[in-house]
């Protein structure tokens, strides 16, 4: 390539720059030229490159060589942590979500009781390594308390809360990696779990982010095309077609809006279908472990639904 | 269109993690894997926002809710029917209650002539003084001075076995000792396992052979203990509340510490594999493990546990 030999030089002038031990290596490589250097030279001439990454290139790739409308691939694991009542592991891409969900149980207290229905209480922690550059954020840190509550106002018209009177749902969210899409993974982390744990809920809530890159719509964005590109985040139930929650923490253009939240209601529907199976699956392996002498279940007769 | 990256797929049993199909493909691919399979074992899954049928031919019950005149689903779980009432049932939930149900619980909190009651269910349950045993006969009179003394009955913290005896409107469970079965427990450890693993049994106290007893109680709380012969078991005739109420363990001897914890792993193990509950398997389980182990130990080691559990469904 071309611009390998033109880079060549000017790294390794940056090199001898900015680095004095790596000074006599570099001379030593424009001498004899053998390849651990040359791997050395590259390092230096991609991080000249970062600068100025294409969220879209001419060939219709992301930086992350997905297409514009193809989702992150998606991981769920329900299997059980601790004490939990429920829980689920989600993962889209590198972002991973770890939620715990406890209840409904006896509230912790007294005034948190609501007479008619359950309360639901979220908390939402952030690994301190989960991003790029290690971050510790408090309990009471702003961000955090918004995301907690984006959670709770999308689950409470979900969640039959009028069931169970006086009880509280404790939803415990951990966020464990980091890149992007960062409530689209709790909410639908948090949808599993509460399935997992038997609450009941009259619809799935399936969250997918989405952004415009000049004038063409991209959906489930990483951290780095979050950062570019105008964005928003859109929770729908497949079932009622509902939408539970939009939210948008940047500038985006009132034409782009519909045709980026068409998308991602679109791309709701694609989630649910992972997440159904993933559901059903576990659902699967736990009734076959039970057996068959299961009191009731065994004897159901599969005609007369329709 | 969207399209999904296929990733290689990790061979485990819960995760969910498979190759994907286009959108089209997909629809076909599900119904064979899934439905077909659950039609042949007899009960058929579902998960919320799954209609069920119409609600002019039936009726709703647990786990559903009607919508534009559709009985839809609300819990992930099976479906069951009797006559005309759908429900579908959780697989994991917190307990149900029931009247005549037995529970293990524990005590949170001393209010005026009640108690509040852990019982691993959605709200504490309520132990009410005039339905506990109480020294000096059992049909007496409560008198303020028992009130003032609840604490010497039980206290926070205390563990109890007990009955289901009534509900108040709001769902809350009202629970009553009035037996000598029932009352304050000592002489063991305490187990949780998911409630749907306990099935309800001709008696839930049980008496391993190695000298062990146990308390099935219905909310998934299990209870281990020592083993206490019939004729010494306190207040025969005279009510002993001294013994009934007593917060200091009897002298447990090696051996026993040795089975209450064996016990204990083989409940924790059996639950953890999802398997439910009954006398004969843990009894097969205990035999097994006291031939293949080379302490109670072992039971903590994963690949232990999973050949125990394998050795014993394989019987079944």
């Amino acid at each position: 390539m071309d611009w390998g030999i033109a880079t060549l030089d000017t790294a390794a002038d940056i090199g001898m720059e900015l680095d004095a031990l790596c000074a006599p290596k570099l001379e030593q490589s424009s001498l004899s030229g053998d390849n651990s250097h040359t791997a050395h030279v590259i390092l230096y001439s991609s991080t000249i490159m970062a600068s100025r990454v294409e969220i879209l290139n001419e060939g219709g790739f992301r930086s992350d060589g997905r297409r514009q409308y193809e989702l992150r691939s998606i991981e769920i694991d329900l299997s059980q942590q601790g004490h939990a009542d429920g829980s689920a592991t989600f993962t889209h891409g590198l972002t991973q979500v770890l939620v715990s969900v406890f209840g409904p149980r006896e509230a912790k207290m007294r005034s948190q009781t609501i007479h008619d229905r359950a309360n639901i209480n979220v908390e939402l922690s952030i690994a301190a390594f989960s991003a790029g550059d290690r971050r510790k954020r408090s309990r009471g840190d702003k961000r955090v308390l918004e995301l907690a509550a984006a959670i709770k106002s999308t689950f409470e018209p979900v969640i039959q809360t009028s069931l169970y009177p006086r009880s509280q749902i404790d939803i415990f969210v951990q966020v464990v990696q980091q890149d992007g899409g960062l409530l689209q993974a709790c909410i639908n982390a948090t949808t599993v779990a509460l399935m997992s744990a038997g609450i009941p809920m009259i619809d799935f809530v399936c969250a997918v982010s989405g952004g415009v890159h000049s004038t063409s719509p991209l959906l489930d964005l990483t951290m780095l095309e979050e950062n570019d590109v105008p964005n928003l985040t859109v929770a729908m139930m497949p079932k009622t077609k509902k939408v539970s929650l939009v939210t948008m923490e940047t500038r985006l253009h009132v034409d782009r809006f519909e045709e980026v939240f068409k998308l991602a209601a679109e791309a709701g529907q694609a989630i649910h279908g992972e997440m159904k199976a993933a559901i059903l699956k576990w659902s699967k392996s736990l009734v076959k472990t039970m057996g068959q002498d299961r009191e009731g279940g065994g004897e159901m007769d599969d005609v007369g639904f329709e | 269109m969207i399209s999904f990256a296929s990733f290689p797929s990790k061979s485990h049993e819960i995760t969910y993690e498979e190759a994907r199909h286009h959108p089209n493909v997909k629809d076909d691919l599900m119904e064979f894997d899934d439905y077909e399979d659950f039609e042949s074992s007899g009960s058929r899954l579902t998960c919320p926002g799954e209609t069920l049928t119409s609600s002019q031919a039936y009726m709703r019950g647990h786990g559903t809710y009607v919508d534009n005149e559709e009985v839809i689903a609300s819990v992930a779980g099976t479906i069951e029917r009797v006559n005309k009432l759908v429900t579908v049932r959780a697989i994991r939930s917190r307990y149900n209650p029931e009247v005549g149900d037995l529970v293990v619980g524990r005590i949170t909190e001393v209010q005026p002539r009640r108690w509040k009651v852990d019982a691993h269910s959605r709200q504490d349950a309520v132990l009410m003084l005039s339905s506990v045993n109480l020294p000096g006969g059992v049909q007496r009179r409560k008198l303020e001075s028992d009130e003032l003394q609840m604490r010497g009955f039980f206290e926070e913290g205390d563990l109890l076995v007990a009955e289901v005896q009534a509900f108040f409107s709001d769902g809350a469970m009202s629970l009553h000792t009035r037996s000598l079965k029932y009352g304050k427990l000592r002489n063991g450890q305490l187990v949780v396992v998911p409630p749907i693993l306990v099935r309800r049994l001709k008696s839930h106290f049980l008496t391993l052979p190695c000298g062990v007893d146990l308390i099935l109680g219905l909310n998934g709380y299990i209870w281990v203990s020592k083993h206490v012969k019939e004729n010494e078991q306190e207040g025969e005739e005279g009510f002993d509340a001294e013994a009934v109420y007593s917060n200091v363990n009897d002298e447990i001897d090696e051996a026993t510490r040795t089975a209450i914890s064996r016990v204990m792993h083989i409940i924790r193990m059996l639950t953890s594999h999802f398997i439910p509950l009954t006398d004969t398997l843990l009894l097969e389980a205990y035999e097994w493990a006291i031939e293949h182990e080379t302490g109670v130990r072992d039971l903590l080691q994963q690949d232990f546990g999973d050949a125990l559990v394998a050795s014993i469904t394989a019987g079944r």
